[in-house]
């Protein structure tokens, strides 16, 4: 997995440039600003809106067709032109938001939760407990994630939240194996030892000083998952082990738009895009919490 | 020494700054000094002053947001100031070359010695392979390795600190240049081990003539081993010149201080002796710890230690890394069960103690760390750190908790304004005080103070060690105060133990230990103080007496 490679990038990456209010600074600000970031946030507010409120962007219903507009090409009436049922596709794009981010929202949150359970429960009781939790890691990593994913949604039926929990149980591994090592650290630190010299229960000191101290870089990382899920719902979708057709989901975009690839290129280009975007917002988003919370 | 000659280095109002965001802060404001050829001089200063910043721009090697701003630098009369990166690492290593502060980290730990000694060799000069192995072999015995032919095949991780400073000081030496800067050369090394290493930068000097600019924090080894002394604070000198007449007579008050407070300098009167007949508060009988290594051997850390404490005095612990104390003070504070052997603190006894027992225990052993960085939860205020005791203890209101947080904070002479602030923003002997603070809020008898003032600086060392014996004197605390530094000890503790190797090798008030040691290694310890070249003019610290018996 290359999330582990990215994270310890972004920990080399060069200082956070500070925004300074003086005047005489604006050049200098106006060059230090960190037109990346603000981009990847303004990418991830866009889509955020177009979850709550679709339909400002768009008046097109998405499930609809328009008869005999069929797979027109991209122009004003149809911002991103329409598909071989003549729906308009930028708004099935908006319309699709809400269920390719719910799904990767519950994914990094099953991720988390259970992973961080898991490292924090192996981290600081160690011991045999730890050694089995961290074997069942391991075989959770040595299946390919599709593969497990794809198991998963078999014994659990297609659907969308299905999908969202088989992604999110490909992701448990690498959290708890991050939270285990940070909790690890910590604990070894000389304040988690003056904190049981000065009388902490076990239970105490895991919650005022273990948890908070490791959740910083497991942070960074949520951030990085959100994206990798993104991609990974989107994927099953393509696969058709996601939302049933009539769903604009983003991956189910792409997949009925393959067929049309000659004639109709923007049908699998424009939702491939916005993935593209959301994803490498959500990896720059990432990044700025790793630099800011180290 | 002839007036004609060029000095080595020639430092001309030099300034220094750092850039940061979008400002620049300067932090050396015009230092000048020259170093003579064959000339020890010491730059002597607390952290903060810019002696480092001084000495890495000198061979060039500032931080990236560094930069010099004025000023000239000049090597052998050449202004090396200006010159870009490919320049200066021709005469880097060849011309002047750099003994650094943490030998820990300073060799890389995937090539053997052999290899790191021999870089150096390929990059200057063109010997052949054989030529250089051979040069090899001779600068490790040059510098007192034992086994030279085995070292070369060895990682760093098969020497001891002392002799990775040695293959440190071989790597530096290799080309014989006409400057070796020293930053803080035996900081993190044990005194018997500072002084060889210490007593190996002479002998080199004075047989190669080669001049070496000592950075250090510790006035005692200014005084043994410098020529000329430069006191630095706050990025400007405040006196400079020869040794021997900066200590006998300094100018600047700031100079005054400094020796007063080096506590290797400082003549302390013994304090005064405790009368018989005060309560043991401590007893350790026979305390034996083994550790089981991998492979079903074990290893005996502490090896039959007994000694008593006697209410409201103080016991020190004195050893060097390995000795065995930290093992004896975690055993105290009841982090670990010993092997064998009886610890009483009041009237327990504290290997017997069971988990709820152990916890109870806790409000009357104290511990405070070595490091204040490191021993505070980075994600809390102060308040929150030292507040943490009572909440797990007494159950008091939220108003009387945070009175008595305020009144500990203030005992131990931090203003109220620091309780919301988080560790980052104080300094280091703040966050001292504020360990100190957390330690103190359960009124314990007993405090473990392990290396408490080591990574302090002098003047903020002797501000602690104040303290501690005006809490020591007001609330009749018992102290247990583990170093290495037996110049403090001197200062602070009634009776001592010296532990080498697990076992206790001295134990007696600190009066017969210092006047009268049977051991020898005791004696080696006391010698390896630094300082003792110096003679014992400088005002005397006040002798601190122990506290009250209730």
């Amino acid at each position: 997995m290359t999330t582990a490679d990215s994270l310890s990038a972004l920990a080399d990456a060069a200082e956070q440039p500070t925004r300074s209010r003086k005047p005489h600074n604006l050049v200098a600000a106006l060059r230090r600003f960190p037109y990346g970031l603000a981009l990847a946030w303004i990418v991830l507010a866009l889509v955020l809106l177009w979850i709550i409120v679709p339909g400002l962007f768009t008046a097109y219903d998405p499930l609809q067709g328009v008869p005999g507009g069929q797979l027109k090409a991209p122009s004003a009436v149809h911002l991103l032109g329409t598909d071989s049922l003549g729906r308009d596709l930028f708004s099935r794009i908006v319309y699709g938001a809400v269920h390719s981010l719910s799904g990767a929202i519950a994914a990094v949150g099953v991720g988390l939760v259970v992973g961080t359970a898991i490292g924090l429960t192996a981290g600081s009781v160690r011991g045999r407990t730890d050694d089995v939790l961290m074997r069942l890691v391991d075989v959770l990593l040595s299946i390919p994630t599709l593969l497990l994913s794809l198991s998963i949604i078999i014994l659990l039926g297609f659907g969308t939240f299905n999908a969202a929990i088989a992604v999110g149980a490909t992701a448990i591994a690498g959290f708890a194996r991050l939270m285990r090592s940070e909790v690890i650290r910590v604990r070894g630190s000389e304040f988690v030892e003056a904190a049981f010299g000065s009388g902490g229960s076990f239970a105490k000191v895991l919650w005022r000083h273990i948890l908070p101290n490791s959740l910083t870089s497991v942070i960074a990382y949520t951030a990085v998952q959100f994206g990798w899920a993104i991609l990974q719902i989107s994927t099953l979708g393509f696969l058709g082990y996601g939302a049933p057709p009539p769903t604009p989901e983003w991956g189910l975009l792409i997949a009925e738009g393959r067929n049309y690839l000659a004639t109709a290129w923007w049908l699998t280009a424009a939702p491939g895009l916005v993935v593209v975007a959301v994803v490498l917002s959500a990896n720059r988003i990432s990044q700025s919490l790793g630099r800011s919370t180290r | 020494m002839s007036v004609s000659v060029t000095p080595v280095l020639d430092v001309r109002d030099l300034k220094i700054s750092y850039r940061q965001a979008d400002k620049h802060t300067t932090v050396v404001h015009g230092v000048s000094f020259t170093v003579e050829p064959g000339e020890v001089v010491a730059l002597v200063g607390e952290s903060g002053s810019g002696k480092t910043s001084t000495a890495q721009a000198v061979i060039g090697l500032l931080a990236e947001n560094g930069r010099v701003d004025s000023g000239a630098i000049l090597l052998n009369g050449e202004d090396i100031s200006g010159w870009n990166a490919k320049r200066l690492r021709d005469i880097r290593g060849a011309v002047i070359s750099l003994v650094p502060q943490d030998p820990g980290s300073s060799l890389n730990p995937v090539a053997t010695i052999g290899t790191q000694v021999r870089e150096i060799l390929e990059i200057h000069g063109r010997l052949s392979r054989r030529d250089a192995d051979r040069k090899v072999i001779e600068l490790l015995t040059h510098v007192g390795l034992s086994e030279p032919e085995l070292r070369i095949r060895q990682y760093p991780h098969e020497l001891s600190g002392g002799m990775k400073q040695r293959v440190l000081i071989a790597i530096a030496i290799a080309l014989r240049p006409a400057l070796i800067i020293a930053d803080e050369p035996t900081s993190a090394l044990d005194v018997t081990v500072q002084r060889r290493i210490l007593d190996l930068i002479d002998d080199l000097r004075r047989e190669y003539g080669t001049a070496v600019l000592l950075v250090t924090h510790d006035l005692g080894v200014a005084a043994d081993r410098s020529d000329k002394i430069i006191v630095l604070q706050g990025g400007r000198i405040q006196e400079q010149g020869k040794t021997s007449d900066v200590l006998a007579q300094p100018n600047s008050a700031y100079t005054r201080k400094l020796l007063s407070d080096a506590p290797s300098l400082a003549a302390v009167r013994p304090r005064p002796t405790i009368e018989h007949g005060r309560a043991d508060t401590v007893s350790v009988k026979n305390l034996v710890q083994d550790f089981s290594l991998p492979g079903g051997r074990n290893f005996r850390a502490v090896d039959g230690i007994s000694f008593t404490v006697r209410r409201g005095t103080t016991h020190a612990v004195v050893g060097e890394s390995g000795s065995g104390k930290t093992t004896t003070i975690r055993a105290l504070a009841g982090f670990q069960k010993p092997t064998s052997g009886e610890i009483r603190i009041g009237d327990v006894d504290v290997g017997s103690l069971q988990a709820d027992g152990l916890r109870q225990f806790r409000r009357t052993v104290q511990l405070v760390y070595q490091n204040p960085w490191a021993s505070l939860d980075p994600r809390q205020t102060v308040q929150a750190i030292v507040e943490e005791p009572l909440l797990n203890f007494e159950p008091l209101g939220r108003q009387e908790r945070e009175s008595r947080v305020r009144a500990i904070i203030e005992r131990v002479g931090l203003p109220p304004a620091v309780l919301s602030r988080l560790p980052h923003a104080l300094s280091g002997g703040q966050r001292q005080r504020v360990a100190i603070a957390r330690a103190l809020v359960l009124n314990p008898e007993v405090v473990i103070l392990d290396e408490a003032v080591s990574a302090l600086d002098v003047t903020v060392q002797a501000q602690i060690l104040d303290l501690l014996a005006e809490l020591q004197r007001d609330l009749g605390l018992t102290f247990v105060f583990v170093s290495h530094d037996l110049a403090v000890v001197r200062q602070i503790a009634d009776t001592v133990s010296v532990l080498h190797d697990g076992k206790q090798v001295d134990y007696g008030t600190v009066e017969q230990v210092f006047s009268s040691t049977s051991s020898a290694y005791t004696r080696e310890l006391i010698d390896a103080i630094p300082g003792n070249r110096f003679p014992r003019a400088g005002a005397a610290r006040h002798a601190i007496s122990a506290g009250p018996t209730s």
